[in-house]
């Protein structure tokens, strides 16, 4: 574990009740140690003279639960309990507040919140409970080593007081270079079963305030009329039916001529106004492909020599070591465009203030992106630009796009006006659902061979389709050598040992805007890696679970996965059933955590199936809060099953066909009967926990229904063969 | 237009044509934004308030139809009984995630305990289909309704 701390310090300030201790970890240690004042710290630990704790969380929540995460890291260190701290989202400031794993960047993505903040939060919280306590020896005469804080007192030497009588006295230490962290021996919160979500009180008595529920002073709300064809522009527009509608202010064709930008002076006005807004669009540039195409296109580059060797292997020799196979299982694969349809459709409301700042107001998953694009749209410096994290109603990854699009759009629909009113930019249901970036179409050919004792002796695996990351600010995150690791995540780099596989890549053409969908390539790779290794198992006579633990022995990494597939299958019951039902397993590694599921459904093809129980095991290191794991595993399960169930997007002559619910219909409370999550104990870091619980559920559910005699290898399913009850 | 609106026991005149959904007369103009937009359609829940009573989507409740009915929102499910104990089943098991739908959740839930004091989970699974969670909280939401019976009958 690495955490990129070289300098720590402070930063003090008076507030109207008196000393305020913040204390942070500079991740670049810019000046600490030359003691310029302004060098210092923005912090994650914020304490008032009443001695109340914030955490100042640098992760946005979009429901998969940092803000008790992290908050719960400070807690542990600085001794309070966790009704004794709340938490504020911090503000955009890459320098001080970037994800440790995404370099200088503030964002949320990747399963990352607590693997790159572990370290850093239970350092800060561990500064800040040195400083307390040196406080209080100075002021007890006493040897600090004496003292702790617990429940949010300082105690030792037969004394004890509020930490909040030594706020001011510490703001005055120095912070220590290697502050104490408490052993895991001493650990009450880290790994409690007691620990409730921070975020929930305001969940359920409708005062959460996501960015959807700003009300600014009189805000105008902006909705786009967009060109249905991607790549189409304005040519021009009539408003004359817009002006109709009450509340109707004004229409701008947007700058880049994807739309024109309808103001009204509430929400329903401007949706009224923008469907009486009549717009002529030129489609000479635009996309005109059908799905159909799209599909023809991967599916023929299947069948050609792959442009990507991905994994250096010597393709003609492993497959010369399937020609000789004593057996042979290949199946093509194919996956649609995906939409994320996060519950609360996208917006975000922008306002400048009197001093010509302008403040964005947002479930910022990616604050730097917004922060960058507005210092050119409005020609500002980075210190005059403002981002105010709220509450987002989810993201599956849609509000992380490269080029902040959606911020983009309210920035330039607020550029077109007088400044005057705050922009409230809203989109609706079938905005988000039309709106682009999806999760791209992939195709995957796979052939295996097995020798006469059912043994892998070869696997030859192809994928293709269009690249997530090139031309994108994170094309090197992901892309070497020409190869956008985000399509083929989980297939050469799965723990599975196994011999001769070569895999290979070709890019499609772009057919769409494509985007990262929660687990990302992992979502294909572990529906057909798993899907492969079921199918070898039958085919090689071995029980699934058995198969696959022959390519699972080694240290690490294999005993990890092989230690979660021989829970799940322990506490699933594999193998027996309940009677009538049937049962399919997958396992997978993905964000750096192993999740294994076995997935028992009942009923038949004809009459439809139900899916009863579904049964993970999970290792993601140590598990820091083991009720949100669950949760996370719960969410992750349904999100991969709802949509391998029913959902895809599909595009006739450039346009998106779906439009909301009723035809990109979400899973609903009745799909899955039951689902159980297993944490397997460890004592390595923290791994990833909001994706890695979605990539085996399709393929334990496609396993499941191959047992019915139907092999499910193109999705939706219910588009494929599959009914379900 | 002026239309005089019964909402959480106050009354209120609000201007809005006719046709306007219930839904952004609550969020826009009373400015209770516990009350939440999903799709528009009817087909999510989010937006669900109780009209005398009982479960409906506001976004597809219009504005002319509701002069005479009393309007319950979100923000008054604490001094409900029936609402505070499915509060308090929510916060036991933690149900939310993002949270953006649970007040819809809530509401209909509140709604199926008022007409049904001790639902099987089959029950639970068919009046609460129209009610999506994006985030998947269904187990715990399933869970959340079974316990918020027990909490009632104690």
């Amino acid at each position: 574990m690495t955490t990129n701390v070289s300098r720590r310090g402070f930063l003090k300030s008076a507030a109207a009740t008196g000393a305020v201790l913040l204390v942070g970890v500079n991740a670049k240690g810019v000046a600490a140690a030359s003691g310029a004042a302004d060098a210092m710290l923005t912090p994650f630990v914020k304490i008032d003279g009443q001695g109340n704790v914030t955490a100042i969380v640098k992760h946005f929540e979009m429901g998969q639960g940092p803000s008790t995460g992290l908050t719960s890291l400070i807690a542990e260190e600085l001794g309070v309990r966790m009704d004794q701290i709340s938490y504020e989202f911090a503000p955009s400031n890459p320098a001080v507040y970037n994800n440790l794993l995404f370099g200088p960047f503030q964002g949320t993505g990747g399963s990352t919140a607590m693997a790159n903040s572990f370290m850093q939060y239970r350092t800060a919280g561990a500064n800040a409970r040195e400083m307390l306590i040196k406080a209080a020896a100075a002021a007890w005469d006493v040897d600090a080593a004496g003292l702790d804080i617990q429940d949010g007192m300082v105690v030792g030497n037969g004394k004890s007081a509020p930490l909040g009588e030594f706020v001011s006295a510490a703001a005055e230490i120095a912070p220590s270079e290697t502050p104490r962290l408490r052993d895991p021996s001493e650990w009450k919160i880290i790994g409690s079963e007691a620990t409730r979500r921070k975020d929930s009180p305001v969940k359920v008595n409708g005062q959460a305030k996501f960015a959807m529920d700003i009300q600014l002073d009189n805000q105008m709300v902006v909705m786009i009329k967009r060109t249905p064809q991607r790549g189409g522009t304005v040519a021009s527009f009539d408003d004359s039916g817009a002006r109709e509608v009450k509340g109707f202010i004004m229409a701008q064709a947007l700058p880049t001529k994807h739309g024109v930008a309808v103001y009204a002076e509430n929400t329903w006005a401007a949706m009224q106004a923008r469907s009486a807004l009549d717009v002529e669009w030129d489609f000479s540039a635009a996309e005109t492909r059908s799905s159909q195409e799209i599909r023809d296109e991967i599916l023929a580059a299947l069948d050609t020599a792959p442009v990507y060797n991905v994994n250096g292997a010597d393709q003609s020799s492993v497959a010369s070591a399937i020609e000789g196979a004593a057996q042979v299982v290949e199946k093509d694969f194919y996956f649609p465009l995906l939409a994320h349809a996060p519950m609360e459709p996208l917006n975000c409301t922008i306002e400048q203030t009197a001093e010509g700042d302008i403040v964005l107001h947002d479930g910022a998953q990616m604050p730097t992106g917004p922060h960058m694009a507005y210092q050119q749209i409005f020609n500002l410096p980075a210190e005059k630009i403002h981002i105010n994290t709220v509450l987002a109603g989810g993201s599956f990854g849609r509000r992380a796009t490269p080029d902040a699009d959606y911020q983009v759009e309210a920035g330039l629909a607020f550029v077109m006006t007088d400044r005057s009113r705050p922009v409230k930019l809203v989109w609706d249901r079938e905005d988000d659902i039309r709106g682009g970036y999806y999760r791209p179409a992939v195709g995957h050919k796979v052939r295996v061979g097995l020798d006469g004792e059912g043994r892998i002796v070869g696997w030859q695996h192809q994928v293709a389709g269009q690249s997530i990351m090139k031309g994108t600010p994170f094309e090197a995150f992901s892309v070497r050598d020409g190869i956008d690791h985000s399509t083929v995540e989980g297939i050469a780099d799965s723990p599975y040992v196994i011999p001769g596989m070569a895999l290979g890549l070709t890019d499609t053409e772009k057919a769409t805007s494509v985007l990262w969908w929660r687990a990302v390539g992992h979502t294909h790779t572990a529906y057909v890696m798993e899907v492969m290794m079921d199918m070898a198992a039958k085919a090689a006579g071995q029980d699934p679970v058995a198969f696959r633990m022959a390519y699972l022995e080694g240290e690490q990494d294999q005993a990890r996965k092989a230690g979660v597939l021989k829970l799940a299958a322990e506490k699933g019951n594999w193998g027996n059933p309940a009677p009538g039902n049937v049962q399919g397993v997958a396992v997978h590694k993905s964000f750096g955590s192993y999740v294994a599921e076995v997935v028992e459904i009942s009923g038949n093809l004809d009459d439809g199936i139900r899916i009863e129980k579904v049964t993970a095991a999970v290792d993601c290191g140590i598990a820091v809060n083991p009720d949100v794991i669950r949760a996370q595993i719960e969410g992750a399960i349904g999100y991969g099953i709802g949509h391998v169930m029913r959902n895809q997007i599909t595009l006739d002559g450039g346009s998106v066909e779906q439009s909301n619910f009723p035809d990109y219909e979400p899973l609903r409370i009745s799909d899955i009967k039951a689902i159980e999550t297993h944490i397997v104990p460890s004592t390595e870091a923290p791994s990833g926990i909001g994706e890695p619980g979605t990539p085996p559920s399709a393929p334990a559910l496609a396993n499941a229904i191959a047992q019915l005699d139907l092999r499910v290898s193109e999705l939706p399913m219910i588009e494929n063969g599959v009914a379900f009850a | 237009m002026a239309t005089k609106l019964n909402l959480n026991g106050k009354t209120f005149d609000v201007d809005a044509e006719p046709g306007t959904p219930l839904l952004w007369v609550i969020r826009d103009e009373l400015k209770l934004t516990g009350t939440k937009f999903g799709c528009g359609v009817a087909s999510c829940g989010a937006c669900t308030v109780h009209l005398n009573g009982e479960p409906v989507r506001s976004c597809q409740t219009y504005i002319e139809d509701v002069e005479d009915a009393e309007i319950t929102t979100i923000e008054m499910m604490e001094e409900d009984k029936i609402g505070a104990a499915v509060q308090q089943a929510w916060l036991e098991l933690d149900v939310v995630q993002c949270g953006y739908c649970q007040s819809g959740q809530i509401m209909n839930a509140v709604g199926l305990l008022r007409e049904n004091a001790k639902p099987t989970a089959d029950e639970v699974d068919e009046y609460m289909y129209g009610n999506a969670c994006r985030c998947a909280t269904y187990q715990r939401i399933r869970k959340g309704v079974l316990r918020a019976a027990e909490i009632l009958e104690a």
